[in-house]
């Protein structure tokens, strides 16, 4: 598992000073600001992901989660609700989908991808439906503000919101998956299901918990990402994000297959994939390339991910019957 | 016989799985005509044989030669090109097709593409009729019992022009009807020309059949016995390596309290049956039967898998009904499932990991892992089972059969069951590690525990039982004190033949 993030923090540093090197403006405090903040909002969402994936399933709603958490913000505040109630009843909303996706997966036994790809097209139209789908303007609300986009000062550096909720929900994240034993029961039963129910494990309430915080975190990122683009759109805010998130997870080291994944994994791998857009903006590298980009380095990632451990497993079977005899 | 060279002569085959030497320099020959048994215990290395020779797996090392000159089968579709067919244990016919279509699946006649209905059809009967089959060739074979489509699968060995058949355990589905037939049509072949190879645990069955016996242990050769030599006890002193009064060391002990009491307890499986029985501390009671008997259905119901539809179940003398294992767990109920891989271990955990998982929730601090308490867990299983891992954090995987059976029971060990569950104990793991497991049974009764085992095979249930449950179809049909035991009682309770029992 170290040898993984190794490797995928390798990546990010090479790119890092490749861009650093070929151009000035990389490494101003504004353009490190916009990286930190971006990487920060794009690795919360694939944390969520993350405790999906690591079941074996799968959540393609983040996006649409994330339109539609942003929409109703900005509806609630432009209809003159207390914003801090807003931010309640949103976040309530968000665990509230993920425990109906939860349920309709274990109890109804739906597959994964078909209940949130539902997802996906039920909240974008919801979101679209409830504003008209006008582009709405996110007034900012004093009350808010010092909470969603406020800047620590390090100097004359400051440092994005979007990062402290990242490192709170990083360290939650990470103690529960590898210190509690309800962490350890969700690596067993992404790895075999059956298993871990022969074992005593309630394999579905963790499954729903899972997506619970899969949804809840796409909420909060959602009202961090209307906070940061001052304005919301609600066909389009959010679009996609499902896939950057599962990519980022992907390539942090969760196999979709389950069982497997690090949250630092996961950051690192988020803050490569903003910074691989950024550096193709800076080093004038035409953007219509930029999926292209950032698919082949993701395939290339996972690709060696599974031919060193398809190597080591070789070298450890070798190792066993040389020992037994 | 020896006037012509042998029709396969399998020379020094070896074969190495992930933490496993599966075979080890086995030899094996087969003539023209003759039926040849091959026997040994669960995990000998038959299966991996016959999946070689099949061309399913390809030899690490030695030699297969075939009229004398050495062939390599590197898919079935080589093998079969070779005249070699493989009859597996679990039926591989498409049910929603006919049986012409079946027999030629992947082998259509065909012109330019086009399968050729009429064609199909004829062939096919010519082939059903060779194993005595009547049935049109558009039946579909979803339609047949179990035993005719057995039938449709070696119809189909024989239209690709087989030579040698190799059936893994034909008859461990089939009613005793069925079986005849089956012989029936076995012998038909041999006097075909047809080479036979025949697998199976049935010792009875064997000793019927062959021409000759050649004996597997441990995936290396055991022993082989001409027609005149062929007997239960040599079979069996061949598989297990030594008289078995040395390997079962069961001394039943007078059994205490109740543990567990079903009464008229119904299995989700067979609703419409009623199974009454108990099991004392310090008891050790198997549960014998065929394929499907219910058997694994009823460990599952005790420890809620899958949960009972009627009846009651008592443990300690407190009412019980498992809804799920967890419920099962907290009442004291452990359960060694059959298959180790799917049901058994996290195969990707570590020994550490594995051995620790039931225990978690009661070593636990608020929802915190005591590490410190896991890893005493896993060093007790691993040193109390004996198991030989290099280190705690060894994935379970890279473990052999014998080793990762260990750390289950040593992850339900720590647990201190009052009510043991063990579905197929010794299945696919080497004849030390076996006597390991038997020990350890031994001394786990007379601590108290009440041990439940599912066994299919027969040594085992006579060698360790203290009492005997035999069930057919859903159904307990017989119950046998350790002095009425013997194979012939079992396997008439087990196919359920009243009258001879």
């Amino acid at each position: 598992m170290k040898k993984n993030i190794l490797g995928i923090l390798g990546l990010f540093i090479f790119i890092f000073i490749f861009t650093a090197y070929y151009s000035e403006p990389f490494l101003s405090a504004y353009n490190m600001q916009n990286l930190i903040k971006w990487s920060s909002l794009y690795a919360i969402m694939g944390i969520g992901v993350a405790f999906v994936i690591i079941t074996g399933g799968i959540d393609l709603s983040i996006g649409s989660v994330i339109g539609l958490v942003a929409s109703l913000m900005a509806l609630a505040i432009k209809k003159g609700w207390d914003p801090n109630f807003a931010v309640v009843m949103l976040l309530g909303l968000s665990l509230g989908i993920g425990l109906i996706h939860g349920l309709l997966i274990t109890k109804v036994k739906l597959q994964p991808f078909v209940v949130t790809l539902c997802g996906l097209l039920v909240y974008r139209g919801i979101s679209r439906w409830m504003t008209d789908n006008q582009t709405m303007q996110y007034p900012g609300t004093d009350k808010l503000d010092s909470l969603f986009s406020g800047k620590v000062l390090m100097g004359s550096f400051g440092l994005p919101a979007p990062l402290f909720f990242l490192i709170v929900v990083a360290i939650l994240a990470a103690i529960f998956l590898n210190r509690t034993i309800w962490g350890r029961y969700l690596f067993a039963l992404g790895n075999n299901e059956d298993g871990a129910r022969y074992s005593g494990i309630e394999t579905d309430r963790l499954k729903i918990v899972a997506y619970v915080i899969c949804s809840f975190l796409a909420g909060l990122s959602g009202l961090l990402f209307a906070y940061e683009l001052d304005s919301v759109q609600p066909a389009q805010t959010g679009e996609f994000y499902e896939l950057y998130a599962i990519a980022a997870a992907v390539l942090g080291g969760c196999s979709l297959r389950g069982g497997q994944g690090t949250i630092l994994g996961v950051i690192i791998a988020a803050a490569v994939i903003r910074l691989l857009r950024n550096s193709i903006n800076l080093l004038g590298i035409s953007t219509h390339l930029e999926y292209a980009i950032i698919g082949m380095v993701i395939l290339c990632g996972v690709a060696a991910d599974e031919i060193i451990k398809r190597v080591m497993a070789r070298r450890r079977t070798a190792q066993v019957t040389t020992a037994r005899k | 016989m020896d006037a012509q060279p042998s029709l396969l002569k399998v020379t020094a085959i070896g074969k190495q799985f992930p933490g496993v030497q599966a075979l080890h320099n086995v030899d094996l020959t087969l003539n023209r005509g003759e039926v040849l048994s091959l026997v040994g215990e669960n995990g000998a290395g038959k299966s991996t044989m016959m999946k070689i020779l099949a061309g399913v797996h390809t030899p690490d090392a030695g030699t297969i030669e075939l009229d004398g000159k050495p062939i390599r089968a590197n898919s079935v579709r080589e093998a079969q090109a070779h005249g070699i067919a493989l009859i597996h244990q679990e039926l591989n016919l498409a049910g929603n097709l006919d049986i012409a279509a079946n027999i030629f699946l992947g082998n259509e006649p065909h012109k330019a593409g086009f399968i050729d209905r009429k064609d199909i059809h004829a062939q096919a009967s010519k082939h059903l009729k060779r194993v005595g089959l009547a049935f049109p060739t558009d039946t579909l074979v979803a339609d047949l019992t179990i035993g005719h489509q057995q039938l449709v699968e070696i119809a189909k060995a024989l239209s690709v022009d087989a030579r040698i058949i190799i059936m893994d355990e034909p008859t461990s589905s089939l009613a005793q009807k069925e079986t005849e037939n089956l012989f029936k049509v076995v012998n038909d072949l041999r006097s075909q020309g047809i080479s036979i190879i025949y697998i199976s645990h049935r010792l009875g069955e064997v000793i019927e059949l062959s021409d000759r016996v050649s004996v597997l242990r441990d995936g290396e050769n055991a022993g082989e016995l001409a027609r005149e030599e062929i007997s239960h006890d040599a079979m069996v002193k061949l598989m297990v390596g030594r008289d078995l009064s040395q390997f079962y060391q069961r001394n039943a002990t007078e059994p205490g309290e109740v543990v567990i009491e079903a009464n008229r307890l119904r299995t989700s499986a067979h609703p419409n049956r009623e199974l009454s029985f108990s099991v004392r501390q310090g008891e050790i009671v198997g549960i014998a039967g065929l394929v499907g008997a219910g058997r694994t259905e009823l460990l599952q119901t005790l420890f809620g898998i899958t949960p009972a539809v009627g009846g009651t179940l008592k443990l300690d003398g407190n009412k019980i009904l498992p809804r799920r294992p967890l419920e099962a767990i907290i009442a004291g109920i452990a359960l060694a499932p059959e298959d180790r891989k799917q049901h058994g271990l996290v195969s990707e955990m570590s020994v550490r990991e594995n051995s620790s998982l039931p225990r978690l929730r009661v070593d636990q601090k608020a929802g915190m892992i005591d590490f410190s308490a896991e890893t005493n867990v896993a060093n007790e299983a691993v040193e109390k089972m004996d198991i030989k891992t290099p280190h705690l954090e060894q994935v379970i995987q890279y473990l052999s059969g014998g080793n990762q059976q260990k750390v289950v029971l040593g992850k339900w060990l720590a647990m201190n069951p009052r009510l043991l569950l063990l579905d197929e104990p010794t299945r696919g793991i080497d004849v030390g590690s076996k006597q390991e497991i038997y020990k350890l049974m031994e001394e786990l009764a007379a601590s108290g525990v009440a041990i439940l085992f599912v066994s299919s095979e027969m040594e085992e249930v006579l060698g360790m039982a203290d009492r005997v449950l035999v069930m057919h179809e859903g159904a307990i049909t017989g119950e046998l004190d350790r002095n009425q035991l013997s194979e012939e009682t079992i396997m008439q309770l087990a196919t359920d033949n009243k009258a001879a029992a």
